[in-house]
């Protein structure tokens, strides 16, 4: 139903009015166009270009915009092996990303450490940053990093945007 | 002398390095069609080097590795593995040398070949023994403070714990009753799975 050139109150456009909380909003906002930051350190990283070719295609959940500036992306894909060397250089340029931001760890490696049980390679990326997801496989297929953007959407979607900023200091309410 | 450096098979060229260095050089030995020359004094290895590069035309250098004799003296060896390669011919052949552990240290071949720049941090790296005269030796996998030589025998696979606040750390890594070695040339799949292996088996 499209309406006319009516702006005022209008019975029969009540259908074209959406109803919701500016927090359900935002998150809403924030969960359709999240942009990676693709850490490929290693064989993940090229499963991680299939998932953004076409036969995969992350656009479809509004991801397609790879940003190698961590000060333009909002959710890091660690993709490969974390060796100790790299630790230092991916926590500061997890560090130099915006608030809001994700991680997603993806395979075993990044998870874990993976087959790599040696001095070079760190156990598992969550020691040094904080992670949303973690995907399975060595490599994990395509699917798999698809739907782990599928659940970090549902996890965003769940995420109180206002209360966080209110909570953090960064918006002032003012009280009744 | 040599009638055409271009054109010899692996042992000749090491006849060649033998001929002109005399008892410097031990005599060539041959394994399966590879020639392998041991250099007694490592501070000249240098000068064999040069000369098997502009005499010799071993214009490639492989590489260069390093072995822990541990428990022998001298306890490093390190090999260099030179090619000919821009005259087609091909011949390769490996100089060794012995360096003891006190000394740790030998002169750099980056005047001769550049690309050992890379192979001598390696080797700096994992093993800790020193190139001299190399003008960049820093480590290049581990990171800068790391205080061990991980490839040395008397390092543990699972690593040991390190601190550099603020800028790096190593932990044990959990070993989980591994390491889990293979065996090529199993006769079976249960035999060939990767297990806890001892050395003797």
């Amino acid at each position: 139903m499209q309406s006319q050139s009516e702006y005022g109150y209008n019975s029969k456009i009540e259908g074209d009015v959406v109803l919701t909380t500016v927090d359900a909003a935002l998150a809403w906002f924030r969960a359709n166009s999240v942009w990676p930051m693709p850490m490929g350190l290693a064989c993940c990283a090229i499963e991680l270009m299939a998932v953004g070719a076409s036969r995969f295609d992350i656009s479809r959940f509004g991801s397609e915009v790879m940003r190698f500036s961590p000060r333009q992306s909002d959710c890091m894909i660690v993709a490969g092996t974390v060796t100790y060397k790299m630790a230092s250089s991916l926590k500061r340029i997890y560090d130099q990303m915006a608030e809001p931001k994700w991680v997603i760890a993806m395979g075993a490696c990044a998870s874990t450490g993976g087959m790599y049980r040696s001095y070079a390679t760190l156990q598992g990326v969550d020691n040094i940053v904080p992670v949303d997801i973690y995907v399975s496989g060595c490599p994990p297929r395509p699917e798999a990093v698809l739907d782990a953007l599928m659940k970090l959407q549902e996890k965003i979607k769940k995420q109180p945007v206002l209360q966080e900023l209110v909570a953090a200091k960064l918006l002032n309410v003012p009280q009744p | 002398m040599c009638p055409s450096p271009n054109f010899v098979t692996a042992l000749e060229a090491a006849n060649q390095i033998k001929a002109k260095f005399g008892d410097l050089i031990s005599e060539p030995v041959e394994f399966r069609g590879e020639v392998a020359l041991e250099i007694s004094d490592s501070e000249k290895i240098n000068v064999v080097c040069r000369f098997a590069k502009q005499q010799l035309v071993f214009d490639y250098l492989v590489d260069i590795s390093s072995v822990d004799n541990y428990g022998e003296d001298p306890r490093w060896s390190v090999i260099y593995h030179i090619r000919q390669v821009g005259n087609g011919n091909g011949a390769e052949i490996r100089l060794k040398t012995g360096v003891s552990e006190e000394k740790s240290e030998l002169p750099s071949v980056l005047s001769v070949w550049h690309t050992a720049n890379w192979h001598e941090r390696e080797i700096y790296d994992m093993m800790g023994i020193r190139f001299r005269s190399h003008p960049d030796l820093r480590r290049i996998l581990m990171w800068e403070g790391y205080p061990y030589h991980p490839l040395r025998k008397d390092f543990p696979l699972a690593g040991k714990p390190t601190e550099l606040p603020g800028v790096a750390f190593t932990r044990v890594t959990p070993m989980e009753g591994g390491p889990f070695v293979t065996v090529a040339g199993g006769k079976n799949a249960i035999d060939r799975e990767p297990r806890v292996r001892t050395p003797e088996e």
